[in-house]
Order: C-alpha cells, then sequence, then structure tokens
C-alpha cells in the first residue's frame, strides 16, 4: 500500500460529475497524472532489455520503488560443493513466499531443490528492487522475475561447462544440479563450475530460454514444504523478539492512550525501586499524520522483560488526551450513518443514475456498517536494535524493511547508509507489521541508553495502538423498473482514510481504496454511481489484511442477497444475474474519470474480467451442491469478489445451535488467481483466510472512548478459536498455464468469506446481519 | 533461590519468584521457543509442559515450578522427531508458525492424557491456542494424525 500512498498523498481531485455527464469520460488529474508519468519513467528505465520474451508480461512490479531486479549475481549463489544459496527479499508472514520466490528460481535453474539454502536479505531496495510486502504481490510480482534469474544462472552455467569442454552452447544441458554434454554424455555438477558460471556477465533477457512449463519440477506441484517448517516445529525459528545481543536491555512502554495525547507529568520513583530496572526514559511523540513515527509515551528499560513490564506498572503518567479525547464510537457510528446518507463526492458516474432513481418503479436501500478493527498478529510488534559507533543495526519482523530503514535514519537522524534493518519472521502480519513505529522506538531507544535494546508489544499495546482498519458505512440504493429489473445503483462510501496517518486529514479517501471494490463494482447495471463520503480520522488507521474490499464485499454481495430474497429469486442466479455477460470491464464506459486503480496492475495484462469472475461463482456453487436441501437451522450462503486482481467465490454452509451460536461446517472456496507457483500454499492461505474472516465478522470490532481504544486482549478483542471455526475449507482452484498471470493469494479470500457467512445465517433463518461484527446478534 | 528442572538440567534461580516461566525461560535461558503471545493465559502461545502437563508459562510463576520438570518446545523430543512435530510437518501445518510452539505443547499433552481423543475432544484440548493464521483444521487433523497415524 505504502508507495501508492506516499507517489500520491494528496487526494486526486475526484471526476466532476458535471463533466462527466456533460460526456467528457476522461478527466485529467494532476497527481495521478504525476504518478503514472513518473512511474512510466521508471518503468523504462528498469526494463533495459525489450521485454517481450514468451514469459515476459508488464505488471505492476515494474512500476514499485526500486521496481524489479533480475540480476542473477545479487540473487544466486552457488558454493564449490554445490550449495546453491538464493536470496529471500520478501517477508515471510505466513503466506510461505520465502519459500515459493526461491523455489522458482531453482526450478527454472535446474537446481535440486535439496541443495538449496535460503538466505534473507536485509532492507535494501537500490540492490534488491522493490521489498514491501503487502498487497498480496509477491507471486504477482517476482514469479517472472525469479524465472528470469533462474534462466540466466542456468544459462551462465551452460556456458561455462562449454567453455570447460570446448563445445557449442548448443551441445550442453543443465538438468539436474549439473551440466551435461549432449552427444558426449560428459557431466559437471554445479558446485564444480560455480566459479567460473557466476563469473561470467548477466546474459541479457532476450537470450533466455526459459522451461517449458511441462518440465517444471517444482513449480505447481505443491509438493515443496516451506523451508523453516523444522524449525518452526522445534522452537528453532526466529522471530522479532527472538533475537539477542550481548549486553542488551529489555523494554515496554507506556503510550498515550489517545493518538496525539502526551505525557502531562510522569512520576517513575516506585518503577526505579524495581529490580532489574535500570532507566526510564521520556520518547518523543508525534501528532497524528506523521506516518509510523512513535505514539511516544514513558519507556522502562530494564535488565529483563518482566521487570520492564513491573517498572510500567508501577509508573504514575497523567497524559493530556489531545485533540481526539471527543472520539466515541456509537457518535462516530452515527455520524457515518449521517455523512453516508448525503449527497457525496462522485468517484464513478456512469449513466445517470440520479435520473435513474428518481424514475425507478421503487428504490431498495440498505446500509451496512463495520467497525474499527486491530491485526492483533499472533507475535505482537517487536524489534531489537543496537545503535553503536555512528551505526544503526536494527532486527524485526517488518513487511517493509527498506521502508523501516529510511524511516529509522530520518527519525535518528542518521544517513541511510548507517542503518541496517535485518528481517526475522514474521510472526503474522496482516499489514500491522509494515508499520514500523516498534523498531523506530527499539533504534531510539538503544541510542538513547547506549546499549542493544529490545523492544517488546504487550498484547494489550498491539490491542490499544495500532494502525486501525477503518471503520465505515456503505450505503447502497438499487432502483428497480416496474419488472423488478435493476436499472440503477448508487453507492455512498463513508469512512476514514489511511491518507490521514500521512498528511492533515481531509475526510477523503485515497484512490487505492476507492479502487477496492467502490469504483470497480462489476454489476451490468445501467446507470451507476459510486460516492464517497467525507470522514475523519480521530485514530491512526492503516491497512489491514483485505482492507477497504471488507466493508465494500460485504456491502455489495449482502445487497445482491437482499435484493434476490426480495424479488423471490435464487440469490446465486441473482447474483449470476448482476454480474450479467462476460466481458472485460472498460473504465471509460463505466463513467471513471481515469483507468481503474486494480491493484496498480496494467489492465491489458491483467483485465477485470466478468468471464472468470462468473466462473468463480459458478464453480463455488457446483462444488458446494448450492440448491441442495439442508437440515432445520442450516443455510448456504455465496459471495464473490476479485480483489488484489484474483477472482474469489465463497459458498459458506452454516448452522446455527439452539441459543443462536454460529458454526461453519464447511466452505467452499473457489480462486482463479491465474498460474499457481504453489497450490499447496494456496490451499493454506484459503483456510486461513476463512479462519480469519470468521473472525472480523464474528468478533472484529475496536471500539473507543473518550479517544481511547476500549478492548485491550483476546478475552475482549475476541479470536475464533479450535471448538468453533470454519471446520473443513475446500478449495477449488482454476487452473491455468503460465500465460495466465498469477494474480493474489494471501488477501483476496477473506473479503467474500463475510457476506457468504451472514447471507448463509439469514437461509439459515438466523438475523439478516448489517452491522459487524455480530457477536450476539444471532442470539435471542 | 528457586530450584527446577528445565528440559532435564538443574537450574537455581535467584532472581523474581514470581517471574512466569515464560519470561524465565527466554530472558533468563535463551529458549526462545516458547512465545509471548497475550500474557493473560489467553492464547496458549507460551504452552510449556510441567511433569508432562500443559501449563501457560504467563502465568506460572517460577516459583510454582519448584522442585519440579519443565520441558520447554526445545526440549519436547531429542532430536524434533516427536510424533506431533512429525505430523505436523507431515501435514504443513504452518503458516508463519508464531504460534506453533504452542500448539505443538498443547497436543503433546492432550495425547499424553488422553492417547485417542475423539474429534470433539481435540477440538476442546486445542480451543485455548490461539492461531491468528488459521490453521486449525490442519492442527485438528495433525492431532489426529499423531494420535491414530490416519
Amino acid at each position: 500500500m505504502l508507495h501508492f500512498i506516499e507517489k500520491t498523498l494528496s487526494p486526486r481531485p475526484l471526476p466532476s460529475a458535471k463533466a462527466l455527464r456533460a460526456g467528457t469520460t476522461v478527466i485529467e488529474n494532476v497527481s495521478r497524472r504525476g504518478f503514472l508519468a513518473g512511474a512510466a519513467g521508471f518503468a523504462v528505465a528498469l526494463q533495459v532489455f525489450p521485454a517481450r520474451a514468451y514469459v515476459s508480461y508488464d505488471h505492476g512490479g515494474l512500476t514499485m520503488p526500486h521496481g524489479v531486479i533480475t540480476d542473477p549475481h545479487v540473487f544466486v549463489a552457488i558454493s564449490p560443493d554445490g550449495t546453491v544459496t538464493i536470496v529471500a527479499h520478501r517477508s515471510e508472514m505466513g503466506t510461505g513466499s520465502r519459500t515459493s520466490i526461491p523455489m522458482v528460481v531453482a526450478d527454472e535453474m535446474e537446481a535440486d531443490w535439496d541443495r538449496v539454502k535460503i538466505v534473507q536479505a536485509v532492507g535494501d531496495e537500490p540492490k534488491y528492487g522493490n521489498q514491501d510486502t503487502d498487497g498480496s504481490r509477491s507471486l504477482r510480482h517476482h514469479i517472472q522475475p525469479a524465472r528470469d534469474i533462474g534462466a540466466a544462472v542456468r544459462k551462465m552455467l551452460e556456458q561455462a561447462a562449454a567453455k570447460k569442454w570446448n563445445a557449442s552452447p548448443d551441445d550442453v544441458e543443465a538438468i539436474g544440479h549439473q551440466v551435461v554434454h549432449k552427444s558426449l554424455g560428459l557431466r559437471v555438477g554445479y558446485g564444480e563450475l560455480a566459479e567460473a558460471a557466476m563469473a561470467l556477465p548477466t546474459p541479457a533477457r532476450e537470450t533466455l530460454k526459459y522451461k517449458d512449463e511441462k518440465a517444471f519440477r517444482y513449480i505447481g506441484k505443491g509438493a515443496v514444504q516451506i523451508v523453516d517448517l523444522h524449525d518452526i516445529t522445534t522452537g528453532k525459528a526466529v522471530y522479532g523478539a527472538d533475537v539477542t545481543l550481548p549486553g542488551m536491555l529489555f523494554a515496554v512502554i507506556a503510550r498515550p492512550p489517545v493518538v496525539g495525547g502526551a505525557v502531562k507529568t510522569v512520576d517513575a520513583e516506585a518503577t526505579l525501586k524495581v529490580p532489574g530496572v535500570v532507566r526510564v526514559e521520556q520518547v518523543p511523540g508525534a501528532p497524528m499524520g506523521s506516518k509510523f513515527k512513535p505514539l511516544g509515551g514513558v519507556a522502562v528499560v530494564a535488565r529483563n522483560t518482566w521487570a520492564a513490564l513491573k517498572g510500567r506498572d508501577a509508573l504514575k503518567i497523567a497524559w493530556d488526551n489531545g485533540p481526539n479525547a471527543g472520539f466515541d464510537t456509537p457518535a462516530y457510528e452515527k455520524a457515518l450513518r449521517a455523512s453516508a446518507g448525503a449527497p457525496g463526492t462522485p468517484v464513478r458516474d456512469q449513466g445517470d443514475a440520479e435520473k435513474a432513481l428518481a424514475g425507478a418503479a421503487r428504490v431498495f436501500t440498505r446500509e451496512y456498517y463495520q467497525m474499527h478493527m486491530a491485526h492483533a498478529p499472533m507475535e505482537p510488534p517487536a524489534a531489537v536494535a543496537t545503535v553503536a559507533d555512528g551505526k544503526c543495526e536494527v532486527w524485526g519482523p517488518l513487511q517493509s524493511p527498506y521502508g523501516a530503514r529510511v524511516d529509522i535514519a530520518d527519525f535518528l537522524g542518521m544517513k541511510e547508509a548507517d542503518v541496517t534493518v535485518h528481517v526475522t519472521l514474521l510472526g503474522g502480519g496482516f499489514g500491522r507489521k509494515s508499520k514500523c513505529d516498534f523498531a523506530i522506538e527499539a533504534a531510539w531507544l538503544s541510542k538513547t541508553v547506549g546499549a542493544p535494546v529490545r523492544v517488546q508489544w504487550t498484547r494489550e499495546d498491539d490491542i490499544r495502538h495500532s494502525f486501525y482498519h477503518t471503520t465505515s458505512v456503505e450505503r447502497i440504493d438499487v432502483g428497480l423498473d416496474k419488472d423488478n429489473r435493476p436499472v440503477a445503483w448508487r453507492h455512498r462510501s463513508a469512512a476514514p482514510s489511511f491518507l490521514s496517518t500521512f498528511a492533515p486529514d481531509e475526510g477523503v479517501q485515497h484512490p487505492i481504496e476507492i479502487g477496492m471494490g467502490l469504483e470497480d463494482m462489476p454489476y451490468e447495471i445501467p446507470n451507476v454511481r459510486a460516492e464517497q463520503c467525507k470522514a475523519m480520522a480521530h485514530t491512526r488507521v492503516g491497512w489491514f489484511r483485505s482492507v477497504s474490499n471488507i466493508p465494500r464485499a460485504f456491502a455489495v454481495q449482502s445487497i445482491t442477497a437482499e435484493l434476490a430474497d426480495e424479488l423471490g429469486r435464487d440469490q446465486k442466479d441473482f447474483l449470476l444475474e448482476m454480474i450479467g455477460s462476460p466481458r472485460e470491464l472498460d473504465w471509460q464506459a463505466m463513467g471513471l474519470g481515469q483507468a481503474m486503480w486494480n491493484n496498480g496492475e496494467p489492465a491489458a495484462e491483467f483485465p477485470f474480467d466478468t468471464g472468470r469472475l462468473r466462473g468463480v461463482v459458478e464453480l463455488a456453487a457446483a462444488k458446494a451442491g448450492w440448491g441442495r436441501s439442508l437440515p432445520k437451522g442450516e443455510g448456504m450462503g455465496i459471495a464473490v469478489h476479485r480483489s488484489f486482481v484474483s477472482y474469489i467465490a465463497t459458498v459458506v454452509r452454516a448452522k446455527l445451535d439452539p441459543d443462536g451460536t454460529v458454526r461453519v461446517p464447511e466452505a467452499h472456496v473457489a480462486i482463479d488467481c491465474g498460474f499457481v507457483a504453489n497450490p499447496e500454499r494456496v490451499r493454506s492461505q484459503m483456510q486461513g483466510a476463512c479462519v480469519f474472516a470468521m473472525t472480523a465478522a464474528m468478533h472484529g470490532g475496536v471500539s473507543f472512548e473518550k479517544g481511547a481504544v476500549v478492548e485491550s486482549n483476546f478475552h475482549d478483542y475476541r479470536m475464533v478459536r479450535a471448538d468453533n471455526f470454519p471446520e473443513v475449507v475446500h478449495t477449488h482452484i482454476v487452473p491455468h498455464p503460465f500465460a495466465v498471470h498469477a494474480t493474489g493469494v494471501g488477501e483476496p479470500a477473506v473479503p467474500p468469506f463475510l457476506p457468504a457467512l451472514t447471507n448463509a445465517i439469514a437461509n439459515a433463518g438466523g438475523k439478516r446481519i448489517r452491522d459487524l461484527p455480530i457477536g450476539d446478534q444471532t442470539k435471542a | 533461590m528457586v530450584k527446577l528442572t528445565i528440559n532435564g538440567v538443574a537450574h537455581d534461580y535467584d532472581g523474581d519468584p514470581d517471574t512466569p516461566l515464560l519470561w524465565f525461560v527466554r530472558d533468563e535461558l535463551g529458549l526462545n521457543g516458547t512465545k509471548y503471545g497475550c500474557g493473560a493465559g489467553l492464547c496458549g502461545a507460551c504452552t510449556v509442559h510441567i511433569d508432562g502437563v500443559a501449563v501457560r508459562g504467563c502465568l506460572t510463576a517460577v516459583s510454582e515450578a519448584a522442585g519440579k520438570s519443565v520441558t520447554t518446545i526445545e526440549g519436547l523430543s531429542p532430536d524434533g522427531n516427536h510424533r506431533v512435530q512429525v505430523a505436523w510437518r507431515e501435514l504443513n501445518v504452518p503458516q508463519c508458525g508464531f504460534c506453533q510452539s504452542g500448539q505443538i505443547m498443547q497436543a503433546a499433552s492432550l495425547l499424553t492424557e488422553n492417547p485417542s481423543p475423539t474429534d470433539r475432544q481435540i477440538l476442546d484440548g486445542m480451543q485455548g491456542n490461539i492461531c491468528r493464521c488459521g490453521c486449525y483444521q490442519r492442527i485438528v487433523s495433525a492431532v489426529r494424525h499423531a494420535a491414530t497415524g490416519a
């Protein structure tokens, strides 16, 4: 997310409705145009080779900051014993990309996976290319570069062998960790060739030959296990708080309960008497809109974590709660509803929705609400830092290690070159660990106390000082003609934006938030208007797995089922009818001022294809046995959403216990995410996304009282647990060749699950849920 | 002075006897496989065994383990091949992996107490261990697999 935000920090001017209605479909937009022009220039600089080999296609990775690097000398080393070391430059938070991208390199270079070692890159984007691990981008942006790297190494090994044998390059072939001479039967191992091969210049991309995908050993097979599996199951895997340095001190921080608040007075007398407490330091804070700068507060630095915790408990702090001390969730919900109940600023204006609504035989209106949510990764934020001799070294579970490096250097007033950021495994990320406030705290504290410091966030810290998922009201009006055909669709969205975390808040959403299910609503309805309605932020808003797609899919897919019921139609048939004909969405025909955001992907290569959207609906429905009769108290719900360029339909079978407890015995997830590198990890992501989404649906709500978060730990910020979770998730992957580009996997299965669940609850005879979380709403 | 055994090794601890086992094994012994997740006995990431029975390391003071034998994930099996660990690998359970030490310790204790649990007993026995990545389907299968080989 981050780069898109920074590129377009001032929200784009919105298309003028008048201009759109006058038929001026192309609206010039300074900030967005500037972004595209800059991005295009960058892509040209990066694409050293005329990139039109058979695996080559344009993708959003080329326009990311620092783009994509495919130099094999950066990513691959071969030692004389034949060990192939491959650099993983993306952060591992559970999706498996630390395994899957190197696996693609290894396969393409004909390396034996058992002889491959993975090393994790430090945060260094000028060297490795973009490392910002979010947006479900790792395979989407790196499967092709990984093939380039592997093919280049293979060619270098073949060249080295040909030279050794004085043979024509056509007579040699790399296969299974060695190069063979095809006619003479000579063989030489990669280890023996390593020095000569790796001394060769990188072959030009247009000279590379790629493996036929039928010859893949690992790619697409799902048999390669994650590289950290043994360490994880034996307790050896290293996460943020597992790094230990000699002389390291342990710190916890009491942060202002309200964002923008500050310490008025602090009495640390009792704290300093706690055995093991070494120092108490006041951490500088920052107002809202300061990106990832720490919140400030009072740090207790001790000889161990327990002493630090006891010392923090003993602090007496008077807080100045600052400008957000009036933030109360119930009042804010009312304000959001009022905002979404009035005209906003159009972001899409196709046909004339106002006129069509005014002339409709009837208008069907529904409003959906979702609360703020905290990511709550199992590993709370933690980082270790040492600042000494003008250098800073940091270890942490960071989704964007280079971003952290830049931010730490900035905060400490150091040169980027003097800051090194190591990436540990992430004990879950979900967007929280894109924000490096905790690593900045560790670095600042180490500099201040003159010793290595580990900063540990408690669970309470994590839930009370997050960068929260937005809260929103999504209000949709559907106009029907006298034959009950939908002729108008108006969607008003009121949600505070994560822009407020980066700049003074203007109460408007960022193009990428608009791009997540608001502007790209795919139904084939002649008159469509989407508006964003003002909503000011009063806490730190960040991105959370699947981001604005969650409330948008919830609203769009809920009203579709509600309207089907209203019209006496089958919900799945009606959904397909709303999607309409198989076609590629055309932004100009959709009444957009500019091309759809499309998750940063070029539409020419990654079109929004409603045929594929229909395909997953039909697949999930067929696999689930949509329409079959179910026992009393059970119901199926269906929902579909395209996000992160992937098409996912989910059918949930829900069961209501007599006391109203919601259970999910089964879900079917149909995913069309293009070519799949590792189907086993796609299945694990689908299973996990259903659990994550069930938590969001059932329990996901952080509430504010006088500006401070009420919830604090897993007793009141509840999680789906092993005694009630989506018990069997069936994943149905639409098979594709490599030519159908890989898209996102980590996030897109979350959004459709929520409305599929609430639709299922309604179909099971339960209450129609329009406000999330569900909580006790199904109980009598 | 608290005397206790951790993974078969005798330790004397003269620090704060109220220190939770979690912080003792992590900060004093460097056994970092035991994880902090909530500090309140709500998530199970810190699960260790005392005399073979699963307890929450964040709520158990060192003094409560005096004279007892504590096992952490590092000591569950000398070669890392406890049947639960093997099952975890065979079924590709972990995603991010952070909660898995606690999950494995809980599952090992569950199977010691009840070698052939029903599915319901597995679900109930594992409900105290949160996995935010949502590996429950595989966790339940892996416990069953470890118990029965199925």
